[in-house]
């Protein structure tokens, strides 16, 4: 008798307590609909904020776009900013000019116009195969010229620059956003502790995730899906940028101190220098994962190869989703290798890191004692 | 001498909340002991030294006796926990960032154990690093830079990787990058421990001929006792973050301060691992032999320094002659006018640097006078007397 009465002593409290923590606790944690008010508030108070970051987007993914259909542009515009930077004002004024009369030539004759100013699709496809000879080698170059010619033979090369500028624009934009908040880490332990969690959750939601807010905020269309994309591509660049920077030795990192660098210059001349090979790797897994989302993002609308599978999976036409696929492993085999291939020393090239400091950076020394 | 460096009281404590480790310390109580309780480690403890303008002073110990701080507290890559350290008289834990910063690049620097170099910058550029950090123009780095590398021997790689070079050569430009700023402080952390013996030697040699050019104030982290005896002026012995000895190699060798010194000689058989060299006493009053510079004036040298014997040399540094005070007054006495080969000593002979001890043994006890010690030019390095290898041997003995 005494034993059951405190049997059921020793229940009734449990019970109580499971159904407290039941109806206080368990019932009131309701993070979806958190999730769904948060939201709703942010389009409903952060407009003027979400037209500010579609507009940047757009027209980052606008210029990226143009810059593919028509590169000669655009090499005329690094020729310009090279001379200027690396050879002073003087030679920049004489490229300008040069560039300036190249192009006017279109004024003249119906086919250097043609070619100058809506310069024709192989043109690109070229750029490819002669990036693929320079940093590779030449039996890459050979690969990419029979996957580019494969691509425009399935008539799919708009759909091809569409990703590609899609992956390149949201690529940029989530380096810019990603480098800095990898250096960030890589100096306070106490950055690192918040970041990294955010990162985990970045990379391990499903990415169609993404596309629920993004639609939301921002529509249909190729800024949504250029917004999930840069979310989701984010992370490597940030962890393997933070990675890098701390794996630099402690001896180098002396070694600028002793020989009176600033914070600063440690971090230009020593650091990210001595990271780029791990840096140049992030970008790398950056650009790999921004292509698997621009696929997925056509769910949202983003057009480009992932519209051309997804309409393959509507109308169950194999023929056409697999064209598309290949389209796409294509696509990413050239950007896997010739954006690897920048991350790899070479001897008096430098990384890409090296080179592209090389193109911003070289007259610096000279300016410094001019002043 | 000026003393150039001076370090006061100087306490490294790793670890949060050093006050109270501080306190243990003042009690008296020991290293580990600190660490059981506070889990402090006490880098270096209550170091006391100074440095003076050009010279080559070594700090020895063995591994986690606190040398490598020590010499990061010097130019502050390590904080100082308490003390001071004074550069010509400037206190430089109280600097502030921009000071600090300034100093580094003018007055002193450093070369590493594992050479530092950057991999993707040219010889040249490396060796322009200081200066080029300090906001020099392009072409005085690389007029500078090659300037260094040529000090170092190394000017035709000036356009080289540094993974096209070998070990030695890239201390070479660690070297020349540390010389490149000309600063009046070199901070060497185990320079040549990641060489092989031969090339460490070379190495050794090269700072010397470097120091002989234009003697800078360097301060040497080595746990090699060869090392510190070759190339030290004054050697600091640590143990245990503390500084234990400070003195001359030849005052450590001859009376060490305790059993941890004593056992750093403990079962060296001198006359194998000391050359002649190392040995050589460069006490002796020498003469350069130089036009109107004559006989009475180096009688009266070596008169004035209490010597029997002098060695005169040229502009070079090469060995010419010993000559003795009676010598000298027979010539002049011959000749009032005469020049310095008549004064010579007959029968003097030299011996090359790297000669074992053992070796010169035969040839001191044959010979009447000091041999002449002179390395592969035919530079004076000094002279070893019979005494001088008899107090060699005999320090053997007593360690």
């Amino acid at each position: 008798m005494q034993e059951e009465g405190s049997e059921q002593q020793a229940l009734g409290p449990l019970d109580q307590l499971r159904s407290w923590v039941n109806e206080q606790v368990l019932e009131r944690i309701t993070i979806g609909d958190w999730i769904e008010s948060l939201v709703d508030w942010i389009s409903a108070n952060l407009e003027p904020l979400l037209v500010g970051i579609e507009a940047t987007i757009r027209a980052l993914v606008d210029v990226t776009e143009a810059a593919l259909l028509y590169p000669l542009w655009i090499t005329a515009v690094f020729v310009i900013l090279g001379a200027w930077l690396k050879l002073g004002r003087k030679a920049g004024g004489i490229a300008l000019v040069a560039a300036a009369a190249v192009f006017s030539l279109g004024f003249f004759s119906e086919a250097a116009k043609a070619l100058l100013w809506f310069s024709p699709p192989w043109m690109l496809a070229l750029l490819v195969v002669v990036a693929g000879l320079w940093r590779v080698g030449w039996r890459f170059a050979l690969f990419a010229a029979v996957a580019v010619g494969l691509i425009f033979s399935m008539e799919l090369w708009p759909e091809t620059i569409r990703t590609l500028s899609l992956v390149v624009a949201s690529s940029i934009a989530a380096l810019i956003i990603g480098l800095p908040i990898g250096v960030a880490m890589s100096r306070s332990n106490r950055v690192e502790m918040v970041v990294r969690p955010i990162l985990d959750l970045m990379q391990t939601m499903p990415p169609f995730v993404y596309l629920i807010p993004a639609a939301i905020f921002f529509g249909l269309g190729t800024v949504p899906g250029a917004i999930a994309t840069l979310i989701f591509a984010m992370p490597p660049a940030v962890r393997l940028t933070n990675l890098g920077i701390r794996q630099v030795s402690q001896e180098h990192v002396e070694a600028g101190q002793a020989f009176g660098c600033t914070p600063r210059q440690l971090l230009f001349k020593i650091q990210l220098p001595l990271a780029a090979p791990s840096i140049m790797q992030g970008i790398n897994q950056t650009i790999m994962l921004a292509l698997s989302m621009v696929v997925i993002a056509s769910m949202i609308g983003a057009g480009g190869l992932g519209a051309t599978v997804l309409t393959g999976i509507q109308r169950l036409q194999v023929g056409l989703g697999f064209e598309g696929g290949l389209a796409v492993v294509f696509l990413a085999i050239l950007l896997d290798r010739i954006s690897q291939s920048f991350g790899q020393r070479r001897r008096g090239q430098g990384s890409g890191w090296g080179l592209l400091q090389w193109f911003f950076r070289g007259r610096q020394a000279g300016d410094k004692s001019a002043a | 001498m000026t003393e150039k460096l001076v370090v006061e009281d100087l306490y490294k404590i790793f670890g949060p909340k050093p006050e109270r480790a501080m306190e243990l310390l003042r009690q008296g109580y020991d290293k580990n002991e600190i660490f059981a309780r506070t889990g402090n480690t006490v880098g270096v403890r209550e170091a006391s030294f100074s440095v003076q303008e050009g010279e080559v002073f070594v700090i020895m110990g063995l591994s986690g006796s606190g040398k490598s701080t020590m010499v990061r507290m010097l130019n502050r890559l390590i904080e100082p926990s308490y003390g001071h350290v004074y550069l010509d008289g400037q206190d430089i834990t109280q600097m502030s960032q921009s000071e600090l910063i300034a100093m580094r690049r003018q007055d002193m620097s450093m070369v590493f154990q594992s050479f530092a170099l950057l991999p993707h910058k040219t010889v040249a550029e490396n060796a322009a690093f200081g200066l080029d950090v300090s906001g020099h123009s392009a072409a005085e780095q690389r007029e500078k830079a090659l300037r260094a590398l040529e000090a170092v021997g190394l000017a035709p790689n000036a356009d080289s990787y540094p993974d096209e070079l070998s070990g030695g050569m890239k201390q070479r430009v660690g070297l020349a990058r540390a010389l490149a700023t000309d600063p009046t402080i070199l901070l060497m952390d185990e320079a040549f421990s990641a060489l092989d013996p031969l090339i460490r030697t070379e190495m050794q040699d090269e700072l010397l001929r470097l120091q002989q050019e234009h003697s800078r104030t360097v301060v040497f982290i080595s746990h090699d006792l060869d090392e510190a005896m070759r190339i030290g002026d004054r050697i600091a012995i640590m143990e245990g973050g503390s500084v234990v000895q400070i003195g001359t190699p030849e005052e450590i060798v001859s009376n060490p301060a305790n059993e941890y010194v004593r056992s750093f000689f403990y079962g060296v058989d001198v006359s194998q691992v000391y050359s002649a060299g190392d040995i050589a006493d460069r006490r002796r009053v020498t003469v350069i032999q130089r036009p109107g510079m004559d006989l009475r004036s180096a009688l009266g040298r070596i008169q004035n320094y209490a010597g029997d014997i002098g060695v005169i040399i040229d502009r070079n540094r090469r060995f010419q002659g010993l000559v003795s005070a009676e010598s000298l007054t027979r010539a002049i006495r011959q000749s009032p006018g005469g020049d310095y080969p008549d004064a010579f000593l007959e029968g003097v002979r030299t011996v090359a640097a790297d000669t074992s001890i053992s070796d010169v043994l035969g040839m001191a006890a044959e010979s009447e006078y000091p041999l002449v010690v002179v390395d592969e030019e035919g530079r004076y390095s000094g002279t070893i007397s019979q005494s001088t290898l008899l107090l060699t041997l005999d320090r053997t003995q007593q360690a």
